[in-house]
């Protein structure tokens, strides 16, 4: 499948097929009022298959790469200008996260108050979160976005 | 000056090994003297979210024979937060009001977030089955006045290992001084792999037993515990497993002389009363030992030991 290149914004290749569609929920991309190019199930030498999502003049932010990373923890980030790739970089799994995953014990008070969630990725290859308030793990299984 | 000044203690691991040895130090003090207006000029507010008796008891009178003078409520019924108001918003109000905060609430994690909105030091007394951190460090004033040390000990402890953030504590705050552990449980309410865990990452050995018996002549301290209907989901599971680590006076026939049996209390039945007048029972002494740790953990953060 060909796709015409963007002259501005940002390429998200390498996904797992399987997380195309979750990435472009948690980045919000379903609201997005711009041009959004999704590709799955593509040829890929490193994953067999691969997805891809161009966003046309959009960048994101560290905290948007933090995310994903959380579920596409394989995927390159492509920052485009004037057709040309100004910046390639691995989104990384970050150590620390704050506010956008909600804690999976329903006894925390993150999840009976407006508290702004905190984690410590204790475990980057299994992905197991530590919340910062009641010290119980969240992990890959159990993790859900807040809204 | 002592670093806990202006400190929060909401978890056993916000303490490093030093900081609990200064308070254990400071505590002995309060032991032989217990009743020295050093905290007159002081409010202490004690906000008690759920019912509580030994430690919210144990609290007031350490304030009170500080001469602290103590605000708060021990049930949030009549207070504004019963009106829905929020922990931020009551904190920030009773921030104002006090020089410290002692609070229990059934949240996990509130006790931490309180911290970080109070604009005075607070203690956590207690964040649901999260962290209980005083009565951790009673346990290690308890075990160090019983064994004249806290180093390369044997400690038992026996219930529920599960569901017992007492036992979590002390397993993490022992893991600081070479102990050895002797785990004994049902097997529904073995200790979380993430306690395990620490002791392994210390370089610790710990042995697991489904049988009280077998730890008898082993224990420099055996820490029993109750195990607690409420924090089984299914009732059933607790009417199966509830009686299964039982203390009685007869059993105790074999253990070391100076084997001390600790329980944070209240007891059910999994300590028989037989066992209170042998020399080996420890549990009212170390309630007792409560007020003088708390009495030395409100001294110390809030500057004047």
């Amino acid at each position: 499948m060909v796709v015409s290149a963007i002259e501005n914004g940002t390429v998200i290749d390498h996904i797992p097929t399987e997380s195309v569609y979750q990435v472009i929920r948690i980045l919000g991309l379903e609201k997005y009022k711009d041009e959004v190019l999704i590709g799955n199930y593509l040829s890929s030498s490193k994953l067999g298959k691969k997805g891809i999502v161009k966003i046309k003049n959009k960048h994101f932010s560290v905290e948007e790469v933090s995310k994903i990373a959380l579920v596409a923890p394989f995927a390159s980030i492509i920052d485009i200008e004037d057709y040309k790739v100004v910046k390639k970089f691995k989104a990384e799994i970050p150590d620390h996260i704050e506010h956008f995953i909600r804690c999976a014990n329903p006894k925390c008070i993150t999840n009976a108050e407006v508290v702004p969630t905190k984690f410590d990725i204790v475990d980057k290859e299994n992905l197991k979160l530590r919340c910062h308030y009641c010290e119980k793990f969240t992990t890959k299984e159990t993790m859900k976005f807040t809204e | 000056m002592s670093t806990l000044k202006g400190r929060n203690l909401i978890s056993i691991t916000d303490f490093s090994k030093e900081e609990y040895l200064e308070v254990l130090d400071i505590a002995e003090g309060f032991e032989k003297n217990p009743k020295q207006k050093i905290l007159s000029d002081k409010v202490v507010a004690t906000l008690f979210f759920e019912p509580s008796t030994r430690t919210r008891l144990s609290f007031e009178s350490a304030a009170n024979q500080l001469g602290a003078r103590i605000i708060g409520f021990s049930d949030p019924g009549g207070t504004s937060v019963q009106k829905g108001e929020s922990l931020h918003d009551t904190i920030v109000m009773v921030s104002s009001y006090s020089d410290l905060i002692v609070m229990r609430n059934p949240k996990e994690g509130s006790s931490r977030y309180a911290s970080e909105v109070a604009s005075v030091p607070v203690i956590n007394a207690g964040d649901g089955a999260n962290q209980h951190p005083t009565q951790c460090m009673l346990d290690l004033y308890s075990i160090r006045k019983t064994q004249g040390t806290l180093e390369n000990l044997q400690i038992a402890c026996v219930g529920d290992l599960k569901y017992g953030r007492t036992v979590h504590s002390l397993v993490q705050a022992m893991c600081n001084f070479n102990a050895t552990f002797h785990l004994v449980s049902p097997v529904e309410l073995k200790l979380p792999s993430s306690v395990k865990m620490s002791i392994k990452d210390a370089g610790l050995k710990y042995y697991q037993y489904t049988d009280l018996k077998d730890i008898i002549p082993t224990a420099d301290i055996i820490y029993m515990t109750r195990v607690q209907r409420e924090r089984f989901p299914d009732p059933m599971e607790y009417e199966r497993v509830k009686d299964s680590c039982i203390l009685t006076a007869d059993m105790l026939a074999g253990c070391k002389k100076n084997m001390r049996i600790l329980h944070p209390l209240p007891r059910v039945n999994e300590i028989t009363t037989d066992v209170d007048s042998t020399p080996y029972a420890y549990y009212f002494q170390q309630a007792q030992n409560g007020v003088y740790v708390r009495q030395a953990l409100m001294a110390a953060i809030l500057g004047v030991r």
